[in-house]
C-alpha cells in the first residue's frame, strides 16, 4: 500500500507540474498577459483606418504600457473606426488635448497605440474621446505616394486630394517615375 | 514481373487497411473498457507515473536543448532581415502550434511508448494477460485502458513542460548570451501569442497524439507474439509506426485546425 | 462435466477429433498424454479461452462454449486455473498476487483480505514470502504462489495445468497433498494435466490417456497400469517405439543425408518410392 501511496504523489507531483507549466505558459507568454490587472477606466478614439491594428494591442505612453485596446468597431454614421482603450486607473493624469497615433514596433513588429501627452490643465475622464488622432501609416500608400511624386508629400491631404480629383494632372505628375 | 508488382502493392494496401481496422476495433474494445477501467483508477495514476513523471527528465533535457538551438539558428536568420526583436514570438510559436508537441510526441514513443509494448508484451508471453482471464478480470479493462488513458493524460502535460523549458533555452541564448534585451523578448512574445489559436490548440494536438501513440504501444504489446523475438518487432514497430501516425496527423491536424 | 465431440483444428493440424470425456464432481481427475498432444489446449476449451470448432462442453450444465463473455467470466469466478508458468503479475509482490482476485471482485476490509491471503499463503508454506516480489522467487515458489491464487476463493472447479514441472521432491510432496487434501476437505473438482504418471498415480481417482487427438484409455490409474493395451504400455513403460511416434514425420532417413544414389535430392514421393524400393532390394542383390 505504500507502494500506491508514492505512486499517487508522485503522479499528483507530475500532473502539478504540468499544469502549472501549462498556466505559465499560457498567462506569461501569450496576449492574456496584456491584460491589465487593476482597475481601468475607458477612452475613445477615432481613426480613418486602424491598419493592424489588432484587440488587446497596448496602449503607451512615452513607449511604457498603460493599458490596452478593448474593441475596434466601425461607426455606421461618420464610416470611420471607432477604438475603446481601457487604460490602467493608475494613469488618470492624462490631458485631455493629448493626441492618439497608431504606430508600429519596428519593422514586422505589431501595431500599438501611442499617447502623445499635451499641455492641457484639464485631464480625460472616463467615457472621453480624443480630439487628435492620426491613423496608421500604411506602407502601401507610402510607397505609392513615393513613386507617384517622386518625393515623400508634405501635405498628403493635399497630394490625395489632387491625384484623385483632377484627371488631367495625373499624367504630367507620372513622369518623375519613369524619368 | 508487373503483374506481380500490382498484386504485391494491393496485398500491401490491404495489409495497411487491416492494420488500421485492428488499432480502429482496439480502440473501440478499449473505449467499451474504460467505464470498467473507472474501477482501477489506482492503475491508471501509477500508468500516469510510469509514462508521465518517469519521462520528465529526457522530455525537460530535450526541451532546453531545442530552445537553445531554436534560439541560436533563429537569431541568425532573423539578424538578417534585422528583425532580432522578434525571436521571441518566432521561438514560442514554433513550439506552441508544432515543435512541442510532435518533438514530445515522438520522445514519447520512444520513451514511454516502447516501455508500455515490452511490458504488455511480456505479460502475454508469460500468460500473465491469460491469467487475469481467468481470474474474470478483463485484461483491456485492467492493463489497456489505464496506460492508454495514462498517455492521453500525460503527453499534454510532457507538451507543456517541454514548451516552457524551450522558452526558457531560446531566452538563455537569446538574452542572457546573445544579449537581446529581455523586455523586447517578452513584450513582442505576449503581443502576437494568442491563448487559444495558438497554446490551447497545440495542447488539443498533443492530446491527439498521447491518443495515438498510447494505442499504437498497447495494441502492439497486446497483439504481440508470445516470443522474445516478437517483443523485440512490436517494440520497434511502436517507434516506427507512432512517429509516422504522429507526423501524418501532425499535417492533417495543422491543415484544418490551425 | 461433460465433453462430447470436441474437435479442434489449428493451421493444419487437427489437435482434437471427437474427445470425449466425463469429469466426475468432487474428485481428481488427470489428463495425460505426450507432449503436443493439446493438454494445454483441452484445459483452455474447458474455460473458454479459446473456442472449439465443434462439441460441446458443459460445465455445471452450461454450455461454456456458447456462453457470452460476461457469463464466461462470472463462470470463471467460480474456477481456479494454475497455469504451467505460475503466470504471476510482475508488478506486484507475493501478497497482492495472491490478494488479487480478491481486490478485483470483492470489496473487503483490508484485515479480512489479509487474513484470508495469509491463510493460504500458510497452505503452501509461503507465508513468510508475502513480501517478495515475483521475480525474487524460484520456480518452484512461483508455482506455490500460484496455488494460492487460484484457491484464494475457494472455487468448485481447479485446473492444474502440468505443476509438477520443475518441482523438487520436497515441493512435490507438498503441491500433491494440497491437491488432495483441498479435493478431500472442501469436495473441489480438479482436473489435471501432466506426464509424470508416477504422481499422478499418487492423486488422481480418475485417468484419461489422450493421443492422436483421441481419448486412447482411461480408468483408475492401478487399472491404467495394468492395462496390457499398447498405447498404455508405451506411455506408461516409456518405451520409446509404440503407437506414439517417437520421430516426427519426416521424408526418407536415407534420403535426407542423401544416400539415396539415383535422386539425390528427390523430395516426390515417386522419388522417395524408387529409394526406398532400392534400399529393399539392395540385401537381397
Amino acid at each position: 500500500m505504500a507502494q500506491r501511496r508514492s505512486y499517487q504523489i508522485g503522479s499528483g507531483l507530475f500532473i502539478l507540474l504540468g499544469f502549472a507549466a501549462l498556466a505559465y505558459l499560457a498567462t506569461q507568454t501569450t496576449s492574456i498577459a496584456n491584460f491589465s490587472q487593476g482597475p481601468s477606466y475607458t477612452l475613445n478614439a477615432r481613426f480613418t483606418n486602424v491598419g493592424q491594428l489588432k484587440l488587446r494591442a497596448p496602449v503607451k505612453i512615452a513607449g511604457v504600457r498603460i493599458g490596452s485596446v478593448e474593441s475596434i468597431e466601425v461607426d455606421p454614421e461618420r464610416l470611420d473606426a471607432k477604438v475603446r482603450l481601457s487604460v490602467d486607473k493608475r494613469y488618470h493624469e492624462i490631458p485631455d488635448d493629448s493626441s492618439a497615433a497608431i504606430f508600429t514596433s519596428g519593422l514586422l513588429g505589431d501595431q500599438y497605440i501611442g499617447i502623445q501627452a499635451g499641455g492641457s490643465p484639464d485631464m480625460f475622464k472616463d467615457g472621453d474621446e480624443f480630439v487628435l488622432t492620426q491613423s496608421s501609416m500604411q506602407l502601401e500608400d507610402l510607397i505609392g505616394k513615393f513613386l507617384v511624386n517622386g518625393a515623400p508629400p508634405a501635405k498628403p491631404a493635399d497630394a490625395a486630394k489632387t491625384d484623385g480629383g483632377d484627371t488631367g494632372s495625373e499624367h504630367p505628375a507620372a513622369t518623375p517615375k519613369k524619368s | 514481373m508487373s503483374a506481380q508488382l500490382r498484386r504485391g502493392i494491393v496485398a500491401g494496401i490491404a495489409d495497411g487497411l487491416a492494420r488500421i481496422g485492428a488499432h480502429g476495433l482496439f480502440l473501440l474494445q478499449i473505449l467499451a473498457a474504460l467505464p470498467a477501467s473507472l474501477r482501477h483508477y489506482r492503475e491508471t495514476v501509477r500508468q500516469i507515473w510510469f509514462t508521465g513523471a518517469m519521462s520528465l527528465v529526457i522530455i525537460m533535457t530535450c526541451g532546453l536543448f531545442v530552445g537553445m538551438v531554436l534560439g541560436l539558428q533563429l537569431y541568425y536568420v532573423l539578424s538578417i532581415f534585422g528583425g532580432t526583436a522578434a525571436l521571441g514570438t518566432v521561438v514560442s510559436l514554433s513550439l506552441y502550434r508544432e515543435l512541442g508537441p510532435v518533438v514530445t510526441a515522438l520522445l514519447f514513443a520512444g520513451r514511454a511508448g516502447t516501455s508500455i509494448t515490452a511490458e504488455i508484451g511480456l505479460m502475454r508471453a508469460t500468460d500473465q494477460l491469460a491469467a487475469m482471464e481467468m481470474m474474470a478480470v478483463d485484461p483491456i479493462a485492467y492493463v489497456a485502458a489505464p496506460r492508454f488513458l495514462a498517455g492521453i493524460v500525460a503527453m499534454p502535460l510532457l507538451a507543456c513542460v517541454f514548451n516552457a523549458l524551450g522558452i526558457f533555452g531560446a531566452h538563455l541564448v537569446g538574452v542572457s548570451w546573445l544579449g537581446l534585451d529581455n523586455g523586447t523578448f517578452w513584450s513582442n512574445m505576449t503581443s502576437s501569442v494568442d491563448v487559444w489559436t495558438d497554446v490551447i490548440n497545440g495542447v488539443w494536438k498533443s492530446v491527439a497524439f498521447g491518443a495515438v501513440v498510447a494505442l499504437i504501444a498497447v495494441f502492439q504489446g497486446y497483439t504481440t507474439a508470445p516470443t522474445s523475438e516478437g517483443v523485440a518487432y512490436a517494440t520497434t514497430r511502436t517507434v516506427v509506426f507512432s512517429s509516422i501516425v504522429v507526423l501524418a496527423i501532425d499535417f492533417v491536424m495543422t491543415a484544418f485546425l490551425m | 462435466m461433460q465433453v462430447r465431440g470436441l474437435r479442434t483444428v489449428l493451421g493444419r493440424k487437427t489437435i482434437f477429433d471427437g474427445v470425449d470425456l466425463d469429469i466426475p464432481r468432487g474428485k481428481v481427475t488427470a489428463v495425460m498424454g505426450p507432449s503436443g498432444c493439446g493438454k494445454t489446449t483441452l484445459l483452455r476449451h474447458l474455460t473458454g479461452q479459446r473456442r472449439p470448432d465443434a462439441g460441446s462442453i458443459r460445465i455445471d450444465g452450461m454450455d461454456v462454449t456458447g456462453l457470452s463473455r460476461q457469463a464466461l467470466f462470472e463462470l470463471r469466478e467460480r474456477i481456479g486455473y494454475l497455469f504451467q508458468n505460475s503466470a504471476l503479475l510482475t508488478d506486484y509482490d507475493v501478497f497482492e498476487n495472491v490478494a488479487f482476485p480478491l481486490r478485483q471482485h470483492l470489496r473487503l476490509p483490508e484485515e479480512i483480505i489479509r487474513n484470508i491471503v495469509l491463510t493460504k499463503l500458510e497452505a503452501v508454506g509461503l507465508r513468510g514470502a508475502a513480501g517478495l516480489m515475483a521475480s525474487e522467487l524460484s520456480g518452484g515458489m512461483m508455482r506455490r504462489v500460484a496455488l494460492a491464487r487460484a484457491i484464494i476463493r475457494d472455487p468448485m472447479l481447479i485446473l492444474y495445468d502440468e505443476p509438477f514441472v520443475g518441482l523438487d521432491p520436497i515441493a512435490l510432496n507438498q503441491v500433491l497433498r494440497l491437491i488432495r487434501t483441498l479435493n478431500d476437505t472442501l469436495g473441489v473438482t480438479s482436473i489435471l494435466v501432466a506426464h509424470e504418471f508416477s504422481a499422478v498415480a499418487r492423486v488422481a481417482d480418475l485417468v484419461y490417456l489422450l493421443a492422436g487427438g483421441k481419448i486412447v484409455a482411461h480408468g483408475p490409474p492401478q487399472a491404467l497400469r495394468d492395462d496390457p493395451s499398447p498405447w498404455t504400455r508405451q506411455f506408461f513403460g516409456g518405451e520409446a517405439d509404440g503407437p506414439v511416434p517417437f520421430q516426427y514425420p519426416a521424408r526418407d532417413y536415407a534420403a535426407d543425408l542423401g544416400f539415396a544414389a539415383d535422386h539425390p535430392s528427390a523430395p516426390s514421393a515417386a522419388a522417395r518410392q524408387a529409394a526406398a524400393t532400392t534400399r529393399a532390394a539392395e540385401p537381397r542383390a
